[in-house]
This record gives C-alpha cells, structure tokens and sequence, in this order.
C-alpha cells in the first residue's frame, strides 16, 4: 500500500478524508453491534415469554440471587464504561500516558466485575445446589412451583454466561489496545481501535444495564426474602 | 465517530447519573407498585442505556447515517420481541387442534 508522505497515520487511502474514515469506521462495528442486539435480542425474548409462563417459579428463583452483588456489578461495569471513554478522551486530546492508564483501569475493573460474578455469585450458587446440572436441589419450601425453577438459573447462567464471555473478549481486545497505546500507535487524527473497541465495551455494559433489572430486581422483591 | 470532543465534565455527569439510576431501579423494587414495578425497573434501564448510548457512544455526535442504522436495528429488535409475544400471548385465545387427527376432516374428504 502506498502511503503519500501528506496523509496523517492511520489513513487508508480508498477514503475521502480521516472524517470519510472514521464514520466508515463506525458504521461497521455498529452493524456488527446490530447483529448482537438480534444475537441478545432472541434471548431476551424467550427469558420474557418463558418468565410469562412460569411466574412464580421465575420469582423464586429470582429471590435466590443477591441483589448486592448485582448492583455492585453494575456500578463496576459502569465506571468501566467511564474510564473507556476518557480514554478514547485521552487519545483525542493526544494524552498517551493517559490513554495507558484509563485502558488499564478499564481492564482491572472488568476483571473486578468478573471476579464478584465467578467467586461471589456463581460459587455461591453452586454451594446452595442452585446449578442445574450440577446437583440442583429443588427445596420443597417453593411448593408446586418448584420443579421450574431449574428453567430460570439455565436462563440465569446462559444469560450471564454469554455476558461475561463478551466481558472476557473485550478484556482480550483491552489488552491489546493497551500495547498498542503504549507504543503511541493512537494519535488525536488517527484512534480508530480504541472508539470502535470502546463501542463494544459500552454495548456488553448495556447488555449487564437490562440483566441486572431482568434477573435481579423484577422478581417481586417487595415480598420480603421469606416468599 | 466524530471529531466532536465531549467535555470529561460532560463524562462524570453521565456517570453520576447512571449511578443514581442504579441507586433509583434497585430502591424501587423493594417497594410495592403491582405491575408498575415491572414497568419501572425497565423505564430506568431505557433511560440508561439512552445515557449511554448517546453520550458514551457519541450517538448524539455521530452522522446521520449511524443513528439510521440504530434506529433500524432497534425496530427489528421490537418486531422479534413484538412479533414473538403476540404469538405466545394469543394462542389461548382460540382451542388449539392436537396430533394428527386434525387432519381427519380434509383426508376423509379425499378418499
């Protein structure tokens, strides 16, 4: 590829200019955004037609979870989301020393995120046989509407699953942006990784902004723990 | 993407915001609305992701053509849960024929 000594680094020839650029550059990870909003999407659906079915059993299991733990997730996720964007701020000004160490926060508070759901909620699941699969007890205190609540933790693990998955590649993604930051790779004309990649950070914390109410919150909490 | 900066001021207020947010539909479910609580914890995590989207994903500042894409992405998100629901939701509504004995009237018919 032959690069003219004028254009700024970073700059693929086939576009008009770096503004041509950068919305192409957009563009595409916001239609790859849309096939995972249809990807989620199918998941939030059925969660809704399945929840609709079986009410109580879902409102059960929903009471099993600790709504501590996710709203704490939550606060994480979304300070996350902040760092991301004062990163790509960082870039944009032409602060790398910055741009370094937001990447950074960004990642320690993904992996904090990561942390509370594996160690706190998942292994805490596990101990209280709430792993179908893995030696789920159904308790006898839940009633007739106790032999599906298996159905809510498979959407509950799939869910949050699938989530942390995203969570792990864009930590992956993080990694490398975080190199390539510390080699000077993004100037204020050229930071294309870093926007396109801080799309997909916030789209997986949207992803967490509906899960969390989904899961945690709409399970009739107001009944008190003992329904 | 755009070449528009966004304020790190502008930043911190959508983050303080979006905590409160948090604060608000995490309150609100421990107090009984009936079906409103469902309604509510929904409403605040729209407005969320709305935050999020316009400001942290610069949708507010981007070019015309990606917030048309949005759109229409979100319209086909609405029309597969819409869609979906308004089959789930309905089939009650008229008794459902079973097995292959629904096909008993037309195939004596034939033969």
């Amino acid at each position: 590829m032959t690069v003219h000594s004028a254009h700024p680094p970073g700059f693929a020839h086939q576009f008009e200019d770096m503004e041509q650029q950068r919305e192409a550059d957009s563009l595409g990870m916001w239609v790859f955004l849309l096939t995972e909003i249809m990807f989620f999407g199918g998941l939030f659906a059925t969660y809704i037609i399945y929840r609709a079915l079986y009410l109580p059993a879902f409102e059960i299991g929903s009471h099993q979870l600790e709504v501590r733990f996710g709203a704490l997730n939550t606060a994480v996720l979304i300070g996350s989301s902040l760092t991301m964007a004062l990163a790509i701020h960082s870039a944009q000004v032409g602060k790398r020393r910055a741009q370094v160490g937001f990447l950074i926060t960004t990642m320690i508070l993904g992996a904090a995120f990561l942390a509370i759901k594996f160690t706190f909620e998942w292994h805490h699941d596990y101990v209280e046989h709430l792993v179908p699969g893995l030696g789920f007890v159904i308790r006898p205190e839940w009633g007739a509407a106790g032999q599906h609540v298996p159905m809510f933790f498979c959407f509950y693990f799939f869910m949050t699953g699938l989530h942390a998955l995203h969570m792990i590649i864009g930590i992956g993604v993080l990694t490398v942006l975080t190199i390539m930051a510390h080699r000077g790779r993004f100037t204020p004309e050229y930071y294309a990784p870093l926007e396109v990649s801080g799309l997909y950070w916030h789209f997986v914390d949207i992803v967490w902004i509906f899960l969390f109410p989904l899961l945690y919150l709409i399970g009739g909490r107001y009944m008190g723990a003992g329904h | 993407m755009s070449e528009h900066i966004v304020p790190v001021s502008l930043y911190i207020g959508i983050f303080v915001a979006l905590l409160c947010l948090t604060a608000l539909t995490t309150g609100v479910a421990y107090i009984d609305l009936g079906a409103f609580n469902t309604v509510a914890a929904l409403a605040i995590a729209v407005v969320k992701m709305l935050l999020v989207v316009l400001f942290f994903m610069h949708v507010k500042y981007s070019g015309r053509l990606i917030q048309v894409f949005i759109l229409a992405g979100a319209l086909f998100l609405a029309i597969l849960i819409t869609l979906t629901l308004a089959d789930e939701l309905t089939r009650h509504w008229s008794p459902t024929p079973t097995g292959w004995g629904m096909f008993v009237p037309f195939l004596s018919r034939l033969f």
